[in-house]
């Protein structure tokens, strides 16, 4: 150790270049805030706005009390909600491994061509909504539980493949050299070697989805793909408001049991 | 018996791991491939079973020419060498018993090894390497449920399940205690010498190397700078391999850990 040496004792995370840059970003961040603002309320009639509170409590009056009669008429939509969630998951996860296999840059047959045609399923999947997803099956395949189903698939191969290829392309390769060097074909090291480190992920992504899936689900019939959200369309119609707390009433209890049950899965896989 | 011929492995960045080895191993002899870090060591290794294409020179296991075969007759001669890692890469999710059934993959069709229905006679061996390696009653655990010294008494029994004619061996210790270190030195040795097979033995600890090697194979940034008898490598052969200063620090290490051994004898501590 050498002794009395002169240390400095100033000491900053960054140059002062550089925290001058950081002041400024924060400053146009802060601009570009007030300028948004601005945009915002431009067209905004500020006579509605001060009217809101007395609008809200008239709807909000005529909401409650719920109509507790209208439940058995809604269990059967409620069913075909789920339904609608649960098949559509399935089959967006049967199609989206594959899709997830041939986008990871460490399985892909060949980077060139499959892995971009890969990835532009994942990227088309994600960027379109499940309501317009419906929305187009519903014309092509008619009203239906069924264009509900093919919607959901549609939407969830985006999703699991993204997060399955992702998943893929970070396992521990030395245990993939240590299967190929026992002389496995390529199926086997996939069978052996990858497979087995993706399994907690996968479970986990599928139940996410699925969970994901039951809320989105319940918006569909709005589009007139079947389950609980044609009941919600034809109630606002006729301006049932005690029916539709009760439909509302009935989604939130779905979702809290369907996030619970989630947790549960999750935690048991892994 | 393995015939190394001025092999040569150049990076695709332009690093140079190897230069011109030649080396020649024959049936139940064990190598020490000693060296610093970054002498190619482990390049040289995996040039062998091609899990790093080797640039130049031809490798001779037996008749066939590893360095130049294609997918499917790399694959078949794959199953001939069996190799053991340093930190033993077996697949933590499966059990005990399917890492050591996955050294039979070579030469089980997929649907048998995807429903893991192994051929009776596989799994009787499979068994018999578990108990060979004194980990009979662990044989349904899964791989992350057991220690580092049993981890890689696992990662010995999938390399002979292949009956391997050759064993590739990659830092078996580093990862380990002094005293299992030892441990898995000497079975190591044993099974090498119950089955007359040859190995190559990657290892940076000098004197665990020259306690249980035959042979002694120095390498000094990718080539081959000693190549003696254990009891040849002298302060001036080290000297050679590692540079002047550290084959001291060495010894005083050692010295240390055979303290630490015979403390822990002492106070009967072990795996």
């Amino acid at each position: 150790m050498s002794e009395m040496t002169h240390y400095r004792e100033v000491w900053a995370p960054r140059p002062p270049r550089t925290r001058l840059m950081v002041w400024f970003a924060w400053l146009l961040l802060v601009a570009l805030f007030v300028y948004c603002w601005q945009v915002m309320t431009e067209n905004t009639i500020w006579a509605f706005v001060s009217d809101a509170p007395r609008q809200a409590m008239d709807i909000g009056s005529r909401m409650v009390p719920p109509r507790w009669g209208y439940l058995p008429e809604l269990l059967e939509p409620l069913w075909d909600t789920l339904n609608i969630a649960t098949l559509g998951t399935l089959g967006g996860i049967v199609m989206a491994v594959p899709v997830a296999f041939l986008a990871a840059r460490n399985t892909t047959p060949s980077a060139r061509f499959l892995r971009p045609v890969a990835l532009f399923i994942i990227v088309a999947s994600r960027s379109i909504n499940s309501l317009i997803w419906a929305l187009l099956l519903v014309a092509i395949i008619g009203p239906g539980l069924l264009a509900g189903i093919v919607a959901i698939a549609l939407r969830s191969i985006g999703f699991v493949g993204k997060l399955l290829y992702e998943a893929i392309e970070e396992i521990d390769t030395k245990q993939v050299e240590a299967v190929s060097a026992t002389g496995a074909s390529s199926v086997q090291v996939l069978n052996y070697a990858i497979v087995p480190q993706i399994v907690p992920t996968f479970i986990a992504i599928g139940v996410f989805r699925w969970d994901i899936n039951i809320r989105e689900s319940t918006i569909l019939g709005l589009v007139g793909a079947g389950g609980i959200g044609l009941k919600l369309q034809s109630s606002i119609n006729v301006l049932a408001w005690p029916q539709v707390t009760m439909i509302l009433l009935l989604i939130l209890g779905t979702v809290v049991v369907s996030e619970w049950v989630s947790a549960k899965l999750r935690r048991a896989v892994i | 018996m393995l015939q190394i011929d001025s092999l040569s492995k150049t990076y695709r960045t332009g690093d140079k791991a190897l230069t011109d080895i030649s080396l020649s191993v024959p049936k139940g002899q064990i190598v020490g491939l000693i060296g610093p870090s970054g002498a190619g060591k482990s390049t040289l290794i995996r040039c062998i079973n091609r899990l790093v294409e080797p640039t130049e020179g031809r490798i001779l296991l037996g008749d066939s020419d590893l360095a130049r075969l294609g997918k499917r007759p790399l694959r078949r001669q794959r199953r001939r060498i069996g190799m053991i890692f340093q930190e033993y890469a077996l697949v933590e999710r499966l059990t005990v018993m399917e890492n050591v059934l996955s050294g039979r993959l070579g030469y089980v069709p997929f649907w048998r090894s995807c429903l893991r229905r192994f051929e009776p006679h596989d799994v009787r061996r499979a068994y018999a390497l578990l108990d060979r390696v004194g980990l009979l009653q662990h044989a349904d655990k899964r791989a992350d449920a057991l220690s580092g010294g049993q981890r890689q008494r696992v990662g010995i029994a999938r390399a002979l399940a292949q009956e391997p004619e050759l064993l590739l061996v990659d830092e078996p210790t580093a990862s380990l205690d002094p005293k299992t270190s030892r441990q898995i030195m000497r079975l190591l040795t044993e099974i090498c010498a119950e089955r007359k097979l040859p190995a190559i033995v990657n290892i940076h600890d000098v004197p665990l190397a020259c306690q249980f090697v035959q042979r002694v194979v120095g390498l000094s940034a990718g080539k081959v700078v000693f190549d003696g008898d254990p009891s040849t490598l002298d302060e001036t052969a080290l000297s050679t391999i590692y540079g002047a200063d550290d084959w001291h620090a060495m010894q005083q290490e050692s010295r240390d850990d055979d303290e630490a051994e015979s403390a822990l004898r002492l106070v009967g501590v072990g795996t």
